[in-house]
C-alpha cells in the first residue's frame, strides 16, 4: 500500500490546521455560510437532512487495518456508531457536528487519510478495480496510475474550479468491476504489442444525461498518461459550460463537440502539454509502484478448501473470488444483510473487517463500487475461520451479485437532494427476495436504487434499475430494465409509468418471473432481456 | 400554516423556531404567518440558526405537521433507524411521517 511522504503529510495536515481556522471563524461569526460553505464543501462537510455529512475519501478503495480502525473510530466518537460506505468507494457519516470537523479530518490525518476533494467542481477521489493487485484477470496492478492521478490531481490549481465535478476510474482487466465508462474519465490499461498503455474513454456518466464514454484514444503509452490526462481536463475547463449547471460536465461537452472534434482538440493540446514535462521521472512512479507490491504470499499454499460445512460451501461459492496466486483467494464482504442497508456497517463490524485484514488479508481493505467490502489476499486455509466470524458479525450474506447485493444511494432518508426514500425498497426487495434459493435461481441480477435523477445509486446501470421521484409530494418510483456498469456497458430503459413504494416491489417480481419463464440456457437477465427486449417485461408488468 | 425551520450551526441539528426559540421538536413549533421571512433574517444573521427556510404545514391534532415528506423526515429522523429518531421507543412514531 502507498504510505505518505513527507509532502503528502504536511499538505493534508496544512489543510486540517487550514479548516479548523475556517470553522473557527464561522462559529465566531467572522464569516458568512455563504462564505463558508465553499471551504466546508471543499473539506467533504455537507449540511444534509439531519446533520452535517461527512465524506471521507478511500483512495481507489484502498486502506488498511489502522485506517479502517479510525473509520470506526470516527462512527464511535463522533457519529452514531455506524458510518455508510458508498458507490464511490468512499465511507459517509451522516451525523457530524461542525465543531467536531476539525478534531475528525485531524485524526484522519493521523493515519494518512483525509476529506479532501469529495465535494465540489475538481478532482474527485480517484477509483478502480476492488480487486486490483490480486484478481487473476488483471495485466498488471492499475493502483500505481490511480496513485499517480491522486497526488497529480490533489490541489491541481488548475483544476480546483472546474466547470462541474470530475470523477476518474482506472482499471486493468478487461472484466469491468469498477463502471469505468460511466465517469468522466475511464482509463483501462491495456496490452499491444507486449507493451502496456492506457486506453481512454472519456465522457461517461449517470446523473440526469447518462452517457456511455466514447473511445477516445486506444493507446496512450503510459509514460504520457499524466500528460494525455491533463489535456483532457484542460479542453474541457476551456469549453465545459458554466452557464447551465445541466450542461456542464464534460459528457455534455463530447456530445455537442462529437468524438472526433473533442479527440482533435486533446491531441492538439496534448503536444503543448507533454513539452511542459509533468509526466514523473521513471524513477519516481518505480517509487510509488514499489509500494503496491505483491505481500509476501506463500505460493505453496494448499489450494484445496474443505467444504463440509454447507453454509460455509454456500459461502464460498458466492463471496470468494479467484487469486492470482495459487493457494489463495479473494473474500467479498457482503454489506447487504437481508433487510439491512445497503453498504451501512456499524464500529463493531468495521472494527471486526479490520482485525481480519490484519491478521489474514496482509493488513489490507478495499470498498467496492457496490458498497460491499473486500478482504483481497486470503489464503484459501483461512477461509473457514474468516466465514465463521464473519457470521457471527452478521457479515456472511452470500448474495455476492444476486437481486439482494442491492445498490442503493441514501435517499431521502438521508440525502437533502433526494426526492424519494431508496432503502426501504432496497430492504422490501431483498425481503420478497430473501430466499438464497430463489435468488440462486435468478442468478446475476445486478439491481441499483437511487433517489433522485442524480444516479448515486447507479439505476442507469442496474440490469434493473429504481429512479425515485417525487410526483406531486408523493413518492414514486420508475423502472428501468437493460442497464450495465460492466464492460458490456449500456444504460436501463424506463418501463413506462411508476409505481408506489409496494407497487415497484411487485413490479420486479413480474420481471423476474418473465425472465424465468423467457430465459433459454445460461442466460443472465440482462441477456435475455438483450434478446427478448422490453416487449414481453412490458406486458408482465402493466398486462 | 407556515413553519421556519433550519439547522443548528454547531450541531447540525434540524430546529423549529418556536415563536421566542428554536427546539429540535416540532411540537414546539408555532406558525411564523407573513413574519418568516423577518424572522429568518435576524436569527440567520446572529448565527443562531443556518440554512433557513419557511415550509407549508397543517394543524392537526399531534401538533404541527410539514406538508412534505422531506420535512417530516427531518423533523422525527430516518424512516429506517427508527432507533435514531426523536422517538426510539414510539414504535407507530414513522407512521406520522409516511
Amino acid at each position: 500500500m502507498y504510505q505518505y511522504d513527507e509532502y503528502d503529510q504536511a499538505m493534508v495536515e496544512a489543510r486540517v490546521a487550514e479548516f479548523s481556522d475556517q470553522v473557527r471563524r464561522r462559529l465566531a461569526g467572522e464569516i458568512t455560510e455563504d462564505q463558508f460553505k465553499p471551504l466546508r464543501l471543499m473539506n467533504g462537510l455537507y449540511l444534509q437532512l439531519h446533520a452535517y455529512m461527512l465524506r471521507v475519501a478511500v483512495p481507489y478503495g484502498t486502506l488498511d487495518s489502522r485506517q479502517m480502525r479510525m473509520l470506526a473510530h470516527i462512527a464511535r466518537k463522533y457519529d452514531r456508531d455506524y458510518g455508510h460506505f458508498t458507490t464511490r468507494q468512499n465511507i459517509q457519516y451522516n451525523w457530524i457536528k461542525l465543531e467536531d470537523a476539525p478534531a475528525i479530518l485531524a485524526d484522519l490525518a493521523s493515519v494518512e487519510m483525509h476529506a479532501i476533494q469529495t465535494s465540489g467542481n475538481c478532482i474527485r477521489n480517484i477509483s478502480s478495480d476492488q480487486w486490483a493487485g490480486a484478481a487473476a484477470d488483471e495485466i498488471t496492478d492499475p493502483r500505481p496510475w490511480a496513485e499517480l492521478l491522486r497526488q497529480w490531481s490533489s490541489f491541481h490549481p488548475e483544476f480546483s474550479y472546474l466547470p462541474r465535478k470530475f470523477k476518474i476510474a482506472v482499471i486493468a482487466a478487461d472484466e469491468d468491476r469498477a463502471a469505468m465508462r460511466l465517469h468522466d474519465i475511464g482509463i483501462q490499461i491495456v496490452e499491444k504489442d507486449g507493451q502496456h498503455g492506457a486506453a481512454f474513454y472519456v465522457g461517461g456518466g449517470m446523473g440526469r444525461t447518462p452517457m456511455i464514454a466514447p473511445l477516445i484514444k486506444d493507446f496512450v503509452p503510459l509514460e504520457d498518461l499524466l500528460s494525455y490526462t491533463e489535456a483532457c481536463l484542460r479542453v474541457y475547463n476551456r469549453y465545459g459550460r458554466r452557464d447551465n449547471i445541466y450542461k456542464a460536465r464534460i459528457k455534455i461537452l463530447i456530445h455537442e463537440l462529437g468524438a472526433d472534434e473533442y479527440r482533435r482538440q486533446v491531441e492538439e493540446e496534448f503536444v503543448h502539454v507533454k513539452s511542459l514535462g509533468i509526466d514523473p521521472p521513471k524513477a519516481e512512479f518505480d517509487r510509488i509502484a514499489a509500494q503496491f507490491a505483491m505481500p509476501p504470499l506463500d505460493a505453496s499454499a494448499p489450494d484445496a478448501i474443505d467444504r463440509s460445512d454447507p453454509d460455509f460451501a454456500l459461502w464460498v461459492d458466492r463471496q470468494v473470488a479467484a487469486h492470482k496466486m495459487p493457494g489463495h483467494a479473494i473474500v467479498n464482504i457482503s454489506l447487504k444483510p437481508v433487510g439491512g442497508i445497503p453498504g451501512d456497517a456499524s464500529s463493531a463490524q468495521i472494527d471486526l473487517m479490520a482485525d481480519l485484514a490484519e491478521r489474514y488479508s496482509h493488513d489490507e481493505l478495499r470498498v467496492t463500487h457496490a458498497q460491499n467490502i473486500v478482504l483481497p489476499h486470503v489464503r484459501k486455509a483461512d477461509l473457514y475461520a474468516i466465514w465463521q466470524k464473519l457470521d457471527e458479525a452478521g457479515l456472511a450474506t452470500p448474495n455476492l451479485d444476486l437481486i439482494s447485493d442491492i445498490i442503493a444511494c441514501p435517499g431521502l432518508d438521508y440525502c437533502s437532494l433526494a426526492n424519494a426514500r431508496s432503502i426501504p425498497v432496497a430492504q422490501k426487495i431483498a425481503t420478497r427476495f430473501a430466499d438464497l434459493d430463489r435468488q440462486k435461481e435468478l442468478g446475476e441480477l445486478k439491481l441499483k436504487i437511487s433517489g433522485c435523477i442524480n444516479a448515486c445509486g447507479h439505476h442507469h446501470a442496474g440490469h434493473i434499475g429504481i429512479l425515485g421521484v417525487d410526483r406531486k409530494g408523493t413518492e414514486n418510483y420508475q423502472l428501468l430494465l437493460g442497464g450495465s456498469g460492466a464492460e458490456d456497458v449500456s444504460l436501463g430503459t424506463i418501463t413506462g409509468p411508476g409505481f408506489d413504494e409496494d407497487g415497484i416491489v411487485d413490479a420486479i417480481e413480474r420481471v423476474t418471473d418473465k425472465y424465468l419463464a423467457e430465459r433459454a440456457e445460461g442466460e443472465r437477465f440482462l441477456d435475455t432481456y438483450r434478446r427478448v427486449g422490453m416487449a414481453p417485461f412490458k406486458e408482465a408488468i402493466y398486462g | 400554516m407556515k413553519l421556519l425551520t433550519g439547522n443548528d450551526l454547531k450541531s447540525g441539528a434540524v430546529i423549529w423556531w418556536t415563536g421566542a426559540d428554536w427546539s429540535i421538536h416540532i411540537e414546539d413549533a408555532v406558525d411564523v404567518d407573513e413574519q418568516g421571512e423577518a424572522i429568518l433574517a435576524v436569527e440567520e444573521a446572529a448565527r443562531r440558526v443556518n440554512a433557513p427556510y419557511i415550509i407549508a404545514g397543517e394543524m392537526t391534532p399531534d401538533g404541527p405537521r410539514p406538508a412534505h415528506i422531506k420535512d417530516r423526515i427531518r423533523a422525527l429522523g430516518p424512516t429506517v433507524r427508527p432507533d435514531l429518531t426523536l422517538k426510539p421507543a414510539d414504535p407507530t412514531a414513522g407512521d406520522w411521517v409516511i
